[in-house]
């Protein structure tokens, strides 16, 4: 679904090169979990997948199914099903959470050629998926992310990520700020997309994500390259060891 | 009427006083309103349009910008239109002319021209100071309106949309509103073009809130692209006197919308909203004055501008807090997001402190579109020129909202909305 080859890639303003010959293949069904200390270039890869501008890719490529996304823009990029769950969700005061959520759902529609959501189809959805996420009718009656605490953020997102069905998910620290109790609702809320025909990219700091959300792969990121590749157990070695050994051992 | 000074008339202040000449009979006024239009317009004679010389009308060169003035025009076909609310109460002047088949329920109403022709209305017919072009030019060629009196207790059920509909030739109204103590209501005052040709408007209105007065007034300007529109309103504020004054432009070709307030009643509290939505080759200006005159009162201002094209913008915010205005607190923001590298818009804040213990600031922004925001939208799958459009819309939408009052944001919001759509 998702391959990436000898991606380098720079911070458009002043050049510093972060991504330096990544390599990395995820198929349709896996999840793969993306692993590494900070400044690895794990929120810039994310970024890089979702089409930011603010950097600028140098050399390599992205094939998703089969196809380069590197001339596409963001939103080219979502309506074809590529989703990032933001490390840090943009509040935007002035827009409805709800409105914001119906144009994007029927603009990713309209993009493929699909009808738009009826109003009673569309608040039908949304209270189905935000049940499953425990999110409160009153949050959505707020303007997009705006007094949502961190916890809120995130299950936004996903809330997001369940209505949008794409089928690359990147979850970007999703983990991060999360008690147990939000961090199981999260879980939840990406397991229950886990299926054959859709990849999820799991970017975190720690194992602990990684004991509700099991993946099929782990991938070791390091000074904007992948220095190990495993399956489960390497997020666990990880855990225990540290990533010294690992760092030694590529260097 | 003859020129007896030496100055140089413009073409427009030349069609001015020809006009005057020309309507005089016409208009409706008994002896005491004729000798107070006769003062007026000689006055305006005198000193004609200000230029940049003149402080009050530094950004506005209103001699250099109105070129031509339209002379009346009775049959210019305008025609009433559908209230901004559903369920409003209306009260309507087309082409100039009051609608005499109004009525409020509970409100003493009578038109303006009635007030003209008995008398009463000569009182009111004054500039303000020497700079009031805008007071001159009004009350020298006023020719309808509604005056209205709302007795003390009076709780409106549906808003009062006051709407103004003119296609071509001149518009004088006047909106003088007298609220009892504790009245509650929402007035929209509103100002529309029905057709594409030039019109020249002038509109004065005179409001007092009494004691415990709750009032939301709405000044909504939706002239056409070729339309000169002036518009003044002059407040005064008793004791514990709430006014909600939003002010949304979003038409004309040249616009100055003038706000003046006098604090005289303690523990009033004055928001005042702006809303200016500038495209092609508009000019639009708001001028503001509010006087602390008393201890314990509160005034907030924010401005929200957005401009495309060449548009111009002013806003000049003038604050003035008495010696004994003690415990002022008063704020001042003005928000432009330029969308144009030809837009510009002319902030001028003015702090004239007396008093000693007061809270009092402003502040003035401009802004491009957050780029992290558009990004965040577009990765959801909008395209850039709609989520372009919907951060646009939230600058805005964010001060519309706060009117908590849900038929009336939905209307504002749609207008804005429709005015976006047209010019983004």
């Amino acid at each position: 679904m998702l391959e990436i080859k000898n991606l380098h890639a720079r911070i458009a303003e002043d050049g510093t090169e972060i991504i330096r010959g990544l390599n990395l293949t995820v198929k349709a069904g896996e999840v793969a979990a993306i692993m590494g200390p900070n400044g690895s270039g794990k929120s810039t890869l994310s970024y890089i997948l979702a089409g930011r501008e603010d950097y600028e890719v140098t050399e390599g490529e992205i094939l998703y199914n089969g196809e380069s996304i590197l001339e596409l823009d963001p939103a080219e990029r979502a309506s074809k099903g590529i989703f990032l769950a933001f490390q840090y969700p943009v509040e935007i005061p002035g827009v409805a959470t709800m409105q914001f959520l119906k144009v994007a759902m029927n603009e990713q529609r309209k993009a493929r050629g699909e009808a738009e959501l009826t109003t009673p189809d569309f608040m039908r959805r949304v209270k189905e998926a935000a049940a499953e996420l425990k999110i409160a009718p009153e949050m959505l009656r707020r303007p997009l992310n705006v007094g949502f605490s961190g916890g809120e953020k995130k299950r936004a997102e996903i809330l997001q990520m369940s209505l949008l069905e794409p089928k690359l998910c990147v979850l970007d620290e999703t983990d991060s700020g999360l008690d147990i109790d939000a961090l199981k609702i999260v879980a939840d809320g990406v397991n229950a997309l886990r299926s054959p025909d859709r990849a999820v990219i799991v970017i975190t700091h720690y194992q602990r994500l990684l004991d509700y959300i099991v993946p099929d792969t782990v991938h070791v990121l390091y000074k904007g390259q992948v220095i190990k590749s495993g399956d489960k157990t390497l997020a666990h070695e990880l855990e225990a060891n540290g990533y010294a050994d690992i760092i030694d051992a590529a260097a | 009427m003859n020129m007896q000074t030496g100055m140089k008339l413009s073409v427009a202040e030349t069609a001015l006083c020809e006009a005057y000449d020309h309507a005089i009979g016409e208009l409706p006024g008994d002896g005491a309103v004729i000798a107070a239009r006769d003062i007026l317009i000689s006055d305006f004679k005198d000193a004609g349009l200000p230029t940049r010389r003149v402080e009050a009308w530094h950004y506005t060169d209103l001699k250099a910008l109105l070129r031509a003035v339209p002379a009346f025009d009775p049959a210019a076909s305008a025609a009433k239109v559908a209230p901004l609310v559903e369920g409003s109460t209306v009260l309507s002047v087309v082409n100039g002319v009051a609608d005499t088949r109004g009525s409020v329920d509970g409100v003493t109403l009578r038109t303006f021209a009635e007030a003209l022709a008995d008398g009463t209305a000569a009182e009111g017919l004054t500039a303000r100071d020497s700079d009031d072009t805008i007071g001159r030019i009004n009350g020298a060629f006023v020719r309808d309106g509604f005056v209205l009196d709302f007795p003390d207790g009076t709780e409106l059920a549906a808003p009062l949309e006051i709407q103004t509909t003119q296609n071509a030739g001149q518009t004088h109204t006047r909106f003088p509103a007298t609220f009892g103590a504790n009245v509650k209501a929402t007035v929209i005052e509103r100002h529309v073009a029905t057709g594409d040709n030039a019109a020249f408007v002038t509109t004065v209105s005179d409001i007092s809130l009494a004691d415990g007065a709750e009032i939301t007034w709405i000044i909504f300007q939706g002239q056409g692209g070729a339309d000169t529109h002036l518009g003044q309103i002059r407040i005064t504020l008793g004791t514990d006197a709430k006014l909600r004054l939003y002010v949304i432009n979003a038409g004309g070709k040249l616009v100055r919308q003038e706000i003046h307030v006098v604090v005289s009643g303690e523990g009033s509290d004055l928001q005042l909203r702006g809303i200016n939505l500038l495209g092609g080759e508009t000019h639009n200006d708001v001028t503001f004055t509010v006087g602390h005159n008393v201890p314990h009162t509160t005034s907030t201002e924010v401005l929200r501008n957005v401009i495309f094209d060449r548009a111009r913008g002013v806003f000049q915010g003038q604050i003035r807090v008495a010696p004994d205005a003690q415990k002022t607190d008063a704020k001042m923001s003005c928000n432009t997001l330029l969308l144009s590298d030809e837009a510009d818009f002319s902030a001028k804040p003015e702090l004239e402190i007396f008093a000693d213990d007061v809270q009092c600031g402003h502040g003035a922004t401009v802004i491009d579109i957050d780029h992290v925001q558009l990004f965040y939208l577009m990765a959801r799958g909008i395209p850039e020129n709609k989520a372009r459009a919907m951060l646009v819309n939230a600058f805005v939408a964010e001060i519309v909202e706060e009117l908590e009052d849900e038929p009336l944001v939905e209307a504002l919001e749609g207008v804005i909305a429709a005015w976006l759509e047209k010019h983004a």
